[in-house]
């Protein structure tokens, strides 16, 4: 008998690629959770966690997660900046784990902005 | 499947290992957990990078920052900047040596850049030793789709039509080779693949077993499929261990998913393949020799026809194929032929890996299409020559190949415009050198290799390499005389044209370009005891040449036994009695002033 047949290559590559998929540059979408110490001290770290396990949970993939520095507006962190491919980037702020799943669900995967969380639209590049 | 946020590939190669990189990841990984952020990231170890000159290296995606020449002592800093507030750490990256610019994107690097990969596809982007990062990557999808819709004569089709010719230098059409040993009688088949990389200075098939071991493999149960074999053998030199353990693990892996072994992705076709460690002797690099060493007996070339395709291994009919050449396997029946055939040159289709060493800037390993001009790779994306001194010669080849001079450096490199300037393609080992290196030197350098390889078994080999080697120490050592060029000039045509193997057939190229491209060099060390390059001791007299002394004192400062008197604005003076004949003094002075 043989071990495995192309049906279980091919599961393999989807599952694996899922994680790899990174390391090749395409996404749909980019999140980037504003990890300033100013960000940090109010619950970055946890938004981070939260988000990561959101979209580990539904199985979402060509996401980017990614961290930046303090964008400038520190009482109203933690801060994250939404990016859908070929749309103008969106800011959210004063988030907690609650608020980021939301707006994964609803920005990330359905495509509409979170109004009552968003600052603006817009984003700094960090290099 | 677990998702990480950020991937940390760091190289082990073994360029990056011996500059200290395992230490660089354990550093990695204890402040990932010290910092509690090893759920989010996910550290990679992986085969050659290729930038070997800057090692350690290590790639941070998704913004894929290339971080240079690390040491454990940055990773804490690197952890909290980069990746815990996204701020990627600028004295880490790379500078472009020209210009002095930062290039935090490792694809903006021109190193990187310019090159097409292919054999190296997966070079640096996959972890070596999980084989479900290569079958991410499309891997064993071409063996399925080889094993379980197409027939031996389809994939020999395929393989000539792609044009695909042998990398291990000689650049015979693979397919056609194929064909051969597949209409050879007999029930009993070996595919072979030729691991056994001897030139000095070339690293390409090292650096593809330890970074893609399953595109090799791949490759060959493809061939085995084409040609009707049932048992491989890899050889490899026992001089590259992390190469060796990192194709047993890929053999392990593969023959527990059962893609290695007994009615493979259930298509009834059985083949398996073991390491034979080679003792490092170059001549077990041709073909016969190889074959003969794996029987158990010592390595020498036999006389051909009958070739391998119907005689070779035990006797049976046998292909053998160098790494990188299985390597391109797996791309071409899974992309097409025609997707490969329209990379390259006429005659030369797609890519070729080259290590690119000595004296250039990015010292590493690329991979360039065919035809793409010996220019290019050495500015472009070798960076050029450090230490503001001027370009003089690539050698190619290796002991087998010639030196090409700067007037022919827009040559493509294909099969055919690199024969035509006297080297060889060769299996990709690129030596550049500046004004510094004595051509004769050289040549003497590289037929001392060929002389100490020579297996003795052809007269003009054994004694033939011997003689010309003798007349070129003479003439290094001062003690060449009128008639020398002419000597050498027969033998190595007599010996190219006697010796019974590759390595006796090539061994006097070396000798032949330089003389070709270099003759006055050769002249000035007979007729003047002169070495215009400044590198042969006997030819030396340490004086230095008040003309061209920029009274700089750089000479003063490299002497160890403080033999040179010099102060500002005036001309150096070596006192002899005190020298030691370091050459230390020579190779610090940027003007080739010291004689």
């Amino acid at each position: 008998m043989p071990k495995l047949t192309l049906d279980d290559l091919k599961k393999i590559k989807e599952e694996v690629r899922t994680s790899t998929a990174l390391r090749e540059g395409g996404y749909q979408a980019k999140i980037t959770v504003h990890m300033g110490t100013c960000g940090i001290a109010s619950g970055a770290r946890k938004v981070m966690s939260a988000l990561m396990d959101e979209i580990t949970a539904t199985g979402t993939k060509d996401i980017i997660v990614t961290t930046s520095g303090c964008a400038g507006l520190c009482s109203r962190e933690p801060m994250a900046t939404v990016e859908i491919l070929g749309e103008a980037p969106v800011k959210y702020c004063d988030l907690n784990e609650e608020k980021i799943k939301e707006i994964f669900k609803e920005h990330v995967v359905g495509g509409k902005i979170v109004q009552q969380y968003a600052l603006a639209i817009g984003s700094e590049t960090t290099f | 499947m677990k998702m990480f946020r950020s991937h940390m590939l760091i190289c082990a190669g073994t360029g990056c290992v011996s500059s200290n990189s395992l230490k660089v990841r354990e550093a990695i990984q204890q402040e990932l957990i010290r910092r509690g952020l090893q759920d989010e990231v996910q550290v990679v170890t992986t085969g050659c990078n290729g930038f070997c000159a800057v090692g350690p290296v290590m790639v941070i995606y998704p913004e894929g920052i290339f971080y240079q020449k690390l040491t454990p002592e940055d990773v804490p800093f690197l952890i909290e900047e980069h990746i815990l507030k996204g701020r990627p750490v600028q004295k880490l990256m790379y500078t472009e040596p020209v210009k002095k610019e930062l290039v935090p994107r490792m694809q903006d690097i021109n190193f990187f850049g310019l090159q097409v990969l292919r054999a190296l596809r997966n070079r640096g982007i996959i972890d070596a030793e999980k084989i479900d990062e290569y079958v991410a990557r499309d891997g064993y999808a071409a063996m399925g789709k080889a094993l379980l819709s197409m027939t031996s004569d389809e994939i020999i089709n395929e393989m000539k039509e792609s044009g695909l010719r042998g990398r291990g230098g000689a650049g015979f059409p693979t397919g056609m080779k194929w064909e051969f040993c597949a209409r050879a009688k007999g029930d009993i088949k070996y595919v072979l693949c030729n691991g056994d990389e001897g030139d000095p200075g070339a690293f390409m098939d090292r650096s593809i077993l330890e970074a893609d071991p399953h595109a090799v493999l791949e490759g060959m149960v493809i061939a085995a499929k084409a040609i009707g074999s049932h048992q491989g053998y890899i050889y490899v030199r026992a001089e590259y261990p992390l190469a060796v353990q990192r194709l047993n693990i890929a053999i392990e892996q593969a023959r527990d998913y059962g893609l290695l072994g007994k009615n493979i992705l259930d298509s009834s076709f059985d083949f398996d393949v073991e390491i034979y460690q080679g003792a490092g002797a170059f001549v077990c690099g041709e073909e016969t020799a190889l074959m003969i060493s794996i029987e158990g007996r010592r390595g020498m070339p036999r006389p051909r026809p009958p070739f391998p395709a119907y005689q070779g291994l035990w006797r049976k009919p046998t292909i053998l194929n160098n790494v990188e050449t299985y390597a391109n396997v797996p791309q071409i029946i899974l992309n097409g032929a025609k997707w490969y055939n329209t990379l390259g040159t006429e005659r030369s289709k797609g890519t070729k890996v080259f290590a690119v060493t000595g004296a250039i800037n990015n010292i590493g390993l690329v991979e360039v299409p065919m035809g793409t001009s010996l220019r290019t790779i050495i500015y472009d994306i070798g960076g050029g020559i450090p230490n503001k001194r001027k370009f003089k010669a690539v050698q190619l080849g290796g002991p087998s190949g010639g030196c090409i001079p700067d007037s022919l450096i827009d040559t493509p490199v294909d099969y055919e415009s690199i024969t035509k300037t006297g080297a060889i393609m060769g299996s990709g080992g690129m030596v550049v050198m500046d004004e510094t290196t004595c051509m004769v030197g050289i040549a003497r350098f590289f037929l001392d290799f060929t002389q100490d390889e020579s297996c003795g078994k052809c007269t003009p080999c054994r004694v033939g390499t011997k003689i010309m080697l003798d007349i070129l120490t003479d003439i290094t050592a001062g003690k060449g005389k009128e008639g020398d060029i002419e000597t050498l000039e027969d033998l190595a045509y007599a010996i190219k044209n006697s010796a019974l193997c590759g390595l006796g057939n090539t061994a006097p190229n070396p000798v032949l370009t330089t003389i070709r491209y270099f003759r006055e060099e050769y002249e000035a060390h007979i007729k003047e005891k002169r070495c215009p390059a400044h590198s042969c001791l006997a030819l030396l007299r340490f004086e230095v040449n008040a003309e061209l002394c920029k009274m700089c004192g750089r000479c003063a400062k490299a002497c160890p036994v403080e033999a040179i008197a010099w102060e500002k604005k005036q001309v150096a003076v070596i006192d002899k009695a005190k020298c030691i004949k370091c050459k230390s003094c020579i190779t610090s002075c940027p003007f080739l002033a010291i004689e």
